[in-house]
C-alpha cells in the first residue's frame, strides 16, 4: 500500500550523511514526487514550494533508509510466524525501508508465479519496498538448479539456496556458470550441514560446559573456501550470505585480493552478540550458524570497518513461541531483527568499534550496490527512501511494542542507545516515533 | 550400369575417423562426388557396381535409425553385401567386449565397417585392431563426419558456396560431434562460425576452436546465413545444465521470432532427430527456410561418396 507522496518534505537542520559519497554535511534534504531532489545547506533559507512538510531534524542524523539482505517473511505458508504487513511494519519502525526476503516459503519461491505473487502481496500490503530472492534450486532441494533466467526476469533480485548450503560441488559450479549469462547474483549460505550435523551452538568451552553439541568454525570455512575456488573457476559473482568468524574472514581476503567478484554480509547478531550471551541457555540467542567466541565477533567488526565485509543485514527469523520454549537443543532458531538491526548497530558506533558513516553504508549504499538496486543513496533523482535518527535517546526494549508478529529478539529488555525517529518511503513518512 | 562418372576423386586413408586430417581439397573432393550421387539416387534406376563383392558391415553400439538406415542404403546402392549389427550396450562390458568384437569381425574378412559408439575415441580403438577400412558414423562426443558432409553438401548446393558463410551452431555444443565436426570442416572451407548456446553447454576451451561464441540469439543469429539447431537431450534438461524445457525454449529455442534476427534468407538446419517446442518449434521445422529434410536426401549421396572413394584404394581394387 504504497503511495508516492506528492507533497514535497523538507527534513531540516540535521546531519545529512551520504555513505554512496561520503557526504556528511549540516543541512536541509528536500523530497518532492517520491525522488529526493537536493541535499545542502540553507534549502530552507532559500525558499521551498508551497505545501511543503518542513521537519526538524536538529540533533538528528538524516540517512537513506536501510537495505536489509536478509529476512524471513512467512508469505507464503508461514503468515502465523510473520506476514509481509508485518514485516513491513516492524521494518518500518526500524528504518528499513527495502526488504529483501528469503525464498524458503511454503511454497518455495522457484516459480516465476511465486515471485509474481509476493510482489503483488507487497504492492497490496506492503509499507516499505519488497524485493523477493528466488531459490537457486528447484524446491530448495539442492539437486536441479531453477529456472534463473525466467526468475530474474519475474523480478527476483538474486538466488540463494535460504539458510542452507548446496553441498553438491558440480550442481553449484553448474549454478554459478549458468547465473553468469543472466548476471543473476548468487547469495549462498556457507555450512556444510555434515560438520554441523546436531550442533547448536558454536563448538568449545562454554558449549561443553552446557553440554550442548557444537559447530565448530571449520563448517563455514571448509565451505567458504570450496566456493571460493568454484567462483574462480567459473569466474562468477559471489556474495556469501552470513559469515561469522575470524577463519572465515581469512578466506575472503585472499579471495578479495586475488580479485574474485566476491562480497559478503554479517548478521547483526554475530556483530554484537557472543556464545557466552546464551547464558542460561537462553533460546532467543539460538541462532544459525550460531553465535561465537568474541574473537570472532571483534574480527568480524573490525572486517566490517576495513570493507572487508560489506553489509550488515538483520537475519530476521520470526519463531513463534512454541518453537523457543523448549530445550535449548530442541528450540528453533533464529531471532527477529529488522525493528533492531539499526539501534544493535548503534552500539558499535557508540562503543567507538565502527564509525557511523560505515555503519550506514553496510547497511544501505553498499547493498544498494551489490544488488542493482536504485536506492541507498541521497543522490538527485534517488527514490526518496530516508530516515532520521535519534542517536542518543536511551530505551529500553519492550517485547510487546516490537510491530513482528512474533517477538523472539535477542535484545529482550536490553538497554539501547539510538533510534529511528521517522522513516520515509517514496516520499511519504511510513513510520514516525512520538 | 554405372553412371559415367566425372569425378575420379580417390581418399588416401585407409580410414575416415573424422573431419580432422583431412585437407579442404579432400573435402571438396568428396562433396563433389557426392553430388553426382544426389542425381543418380533420384533416378529410377539407382543401383551401381562399384563396391560389387565388397563386404560393409555396419556395427553400431548406440541406437541409430537413420544414420544406420543412411549407411545401409548407400552400401546397396554402390552394390555391396551389408550386414547390420546393432550390439546394446547392456549386452557389453565397455572396452574389452569392444575389441573383442572388432577381432571377431575382423576374421570373417569385411572390406569397410561403420562404427558408432557412445565413447569418443572408441572407433580409433577399434580401427587399430582391424585389418579393414573404418568410417566413423559417431563416436561419442567426439566427431560425426558423414553428419558434417552431408550439412556442407547441403549449405553448398543452397547458398553455392561455403567460404565467407556466416554460421551459427546452436544448443548443445558441449556434448556434440556434429558440433565438432561441423566446426573443422566449416572453418577448413573458409566459413565464419559461432556458437551459441548457454555457459553450461559449452565446453570449456570452445574459443580456441576458431569460433565466435555467445550465450545471446540475438547475437548469435546476426546476419547468419544458416542457422544450425543441435539437439538438447532430455537428460541435460532436468535442471542439471539447464533448468527446464520452458527457460531453455525462452532464451534458445529456434522459433520466428529469433529467426528475425538472422538473414531474412537464412536457412535452418538440423541434424535430427528434433525435438519440437524444445530446442527448436514446429513452424520453423517445417517453415519455408528449413532445410532439414534435404540434408536427410544428402545423407544417402555424401555416404555413397565416402564409400565410393575409400572403395577405390582398397587391396584389390
Amino acid at each position: 500500500m504504497m503511495v508516492t507522496e506528492r507533497r514535497p518534505i523538507l527534513l531540516a537542520n540535521g546531519r545529512i550523511l551520504d555513505p554512496s559519497r561520503d557526504l556528511d554535511i549540516h543541512g536541509d534534504l528536500l523530497l518532492a514526487d517520491g525522488v529526493i531532489r537536493e541535499a545542502k545547506r540553507g534549502i530552507g533559507a532559500a525558499g521551498v514550494p508551497e505545501g511543503t512538510e518542513v521537519i526538524d531534524c536538529k540533533g538528528k542524523v538524516v540517512v537513506p533508509g536501510l537495505i536489509d539482505m536478509r529476512a524471513f517473511v512467512g508469505e507464503p505458508g508461514a503468515e502465523y510466524r510473520e506476514t509481509i504487513a508485518s514485516a513491513s511494519q516492524a521494518a518500518a519502525a526500524g528504518g528499513v525501508t527495502t526488504i529483501v526476503c528469503q525464498p524458503d516459503t511454503s511454497p518455495v519461491i522457484d516459480d516465476p508465479a511465486i515471485v509474481d505473487f509476493v510482489l503483488r502481496r507487497a504492492r497490496d500490503t506492503s509499507i516499505v519496498h519488497v524485493q523477493p530472492m528466488a531459490a537457486l534450486t528447484k524446491g530448495l532441494r539442492g539437486d536441479e538448479m531453477s529456472e534463473i533466467g525466467l526468475l530474474k526476469a519475474a523480478g527476483a533480485i538474486a538466488f540463494t539456496q535460504g539458510a542452507k548450503s548446496v553441498t553438491n560441488a558440480q550442481v553449484m559450479r553448474r549454478a554459478l556458470t549458468y547465473a553468469r549469462d543472466f548476471d543473476a547474483l548468487i547469495v549462498h549460505h556457507t555450512e556444510d550441514p555434515d560438520i554441523v550435523g546436531e550442533g547448536v551452538m558454536n563448538e568449545g568451552e562454554f558449549a561443553a560446559r552446557l553440554g550442548l553439541v557444537g559447530v565448530p568454525t571449520a563448517a563455514e570455512t571448509i565451505m567458504l573456501e570450496r566456493d571460493m575456488r568454484l567462483v574462480a573457476l567459473t569466474e562468477s559473482r559471489y556474495h556469501a550470505a552470513s559469515l561469522t568468524c575470524a577463519e572465515a574472514l581469512e578466506v575472503l581476503r585472499r579471495a578479495k585480493e586475488q580479485g574474485l567478484q566476491v562480497t559478503a554480509s554479517a548478521s547483526i547478531n554475530h556483530l554484537t552478540l557472543n556464545e557466552i550471551d546464551v547464558g542460561p541457555y537462553r533460546t532467543f540467542l539460538k541462532v544459525s550458524p550460531p553465535l561465537r567466541a568474541e574473537g570472532d565477533r571483534t574480527a568480524l567488526v573490525a572486517a566490517l570497518a576495513s570493507g572487508l565485509i560489506d553489509v550488515v543485514m538483520s537475519d530476521h527469523n520470526p519463531q513463534d513461541v512454541e518453537g523457543k520454549r523448549l530445550p535449548f537443543a530442541e528450540a528453533s532458531a533464529g531471532a527477529i531483527g529488522l525493528e533492531t538491526m539499526l539501534t544493535a548497530g548503534l552500539r558499535l558506533v557508540h562503543s567507538a568499534e565502527l564509525p557511523l558513516m560505515t555503519l550506514i553504508k553496510a547497511m544501505s549504499s553498499r547493498p544498494a550496490e551489490i544488488l542493482g538496486l536504485a536506492g541507498g543513496t541521497l543522490r538527485q533523482g534517488s527514490p526518496a527512501d530516508v530516515i532520521v535518527i535519534d542517536l542518543d535517546s536511551p530505551w529500553v526494549l519492550d517485547p510487546a511494542e516490537l510491530k513482528s508478529k512474533c517477538k523472539n529478539t535477542p535484545f529482550d529488555e536490553a538497554r539501547l542507545e539510538g533510534r529511528v525517529v521517522r522513516t520515509i518511503v517514496a516520499g511519504r513518512t511510513v513510520y514516525e516515533y512520538v | 550400369m554405372n553412371i559415367a562418372q566425372k569425378s575420379t576423386f580417390v581418399l588416401n586413408q585407409r580410414h575416415l575417423l573424422g573431419i580432422e586430417g583431412l585437407s579442404p581439397a579432400e573435402i571438396s573432393g568428396l562433396l563433389d562426388l557426392a553430388e553426382e550421387f544426389v542425381a543418380l539416387n533420384r533416378q529410377i534406376e539407382k543401383k551401381q557396381s562399384s563396391l560389387r563383392g565388397r563386404t560393409l558391415i555396419n556395427l553400431f553400439f548406440e541406437v541409430s535409425t537413420r544414420t544406420q538406415a543412411s549407411f545401409e542404403l548407400a552400401g546397396k546402392r554402390l552394390g555391396a553385401d551389408v550386414m547390420n549389427m546393432s550390439v546394446g550396450s547392456s549386452s557389453m562390458r565397455k572396452g574389452e567386449t569392444l575389441i573383442d568384437t572388432a577381432i571377431t569381425l575382423n576374421a570373417m574378412r569385411p572390406d569397410i565397417i561403420v562404427v558408432r559408439h557412445h565413447a569418443s575415441g572408441a572407433v580409433e580403438l577399434l580401427a587399430r585392431k582391424v585389418d579393414c577400412s573404418v568410417i566413423n558414423a559417431g563416436d561419442g562426443s567426439h566427431e560425426h563426419p558423414t553428419q558434417a558432409l552431408l550439412d556442407a553438401l547441403t549449405i553448398r548446393r543452397n547458398k553455392g558456396r561455403i567460404e565467407r558463410l556466416t554460421v551459427a551452431i546452436c544448443g548443445d555444443i558441449l556434448h556434440s560431434r556434429v558440433a565438432r565436426s561441423n566446426i573443422i570442416l566449416l572453418n577448413a572451407l573458409g566459413a565464419r562460425v559461432r556458437v551459441v548456446a548457454p555457459s553450461t553447454l559449452l565446453p570449456v576451451g570452445i574459443e580456441r576452436f576458431g569460433v565466435e561464441v555467445t550465450r545471446d540469439m540475438r547475437e548469435g543469429l546476426r546476419d547468419a546465413d544458416i542457422v544450425m539447431m543441435l539437439r538438447l537431450q532430455r537428460e541435460r534438461m532436468n535442471g542439471s545444465f539447464v533448468p527446464s524445457t520452458q527457460e531453455y525454449f525462452h532464451y534458445f529455442g529456434l522459433d520466428q521470432k529469433k529467426l528475425a534476427y538472422a538473414k531474412p534468407d537464412a536457412l535452418v538446419m538440423h541434424p535430427g532427430p528434433m525435438n519440437r517446442g524444445v530446442e527448436i518449434d514446429t513452424a520453423v521445422a517445417d517453415g519455408a527456410q528449413s532445410l532439414i529434410r534435404e540434408q536427410v536426401e544428402m545423407g544417402v549421396a555424401v555416404r555413397m561418396a565416402v564409400l565410393e572413394a575409400m572403395s577405390r584404394t582398397l587391396p584389390n581394387a
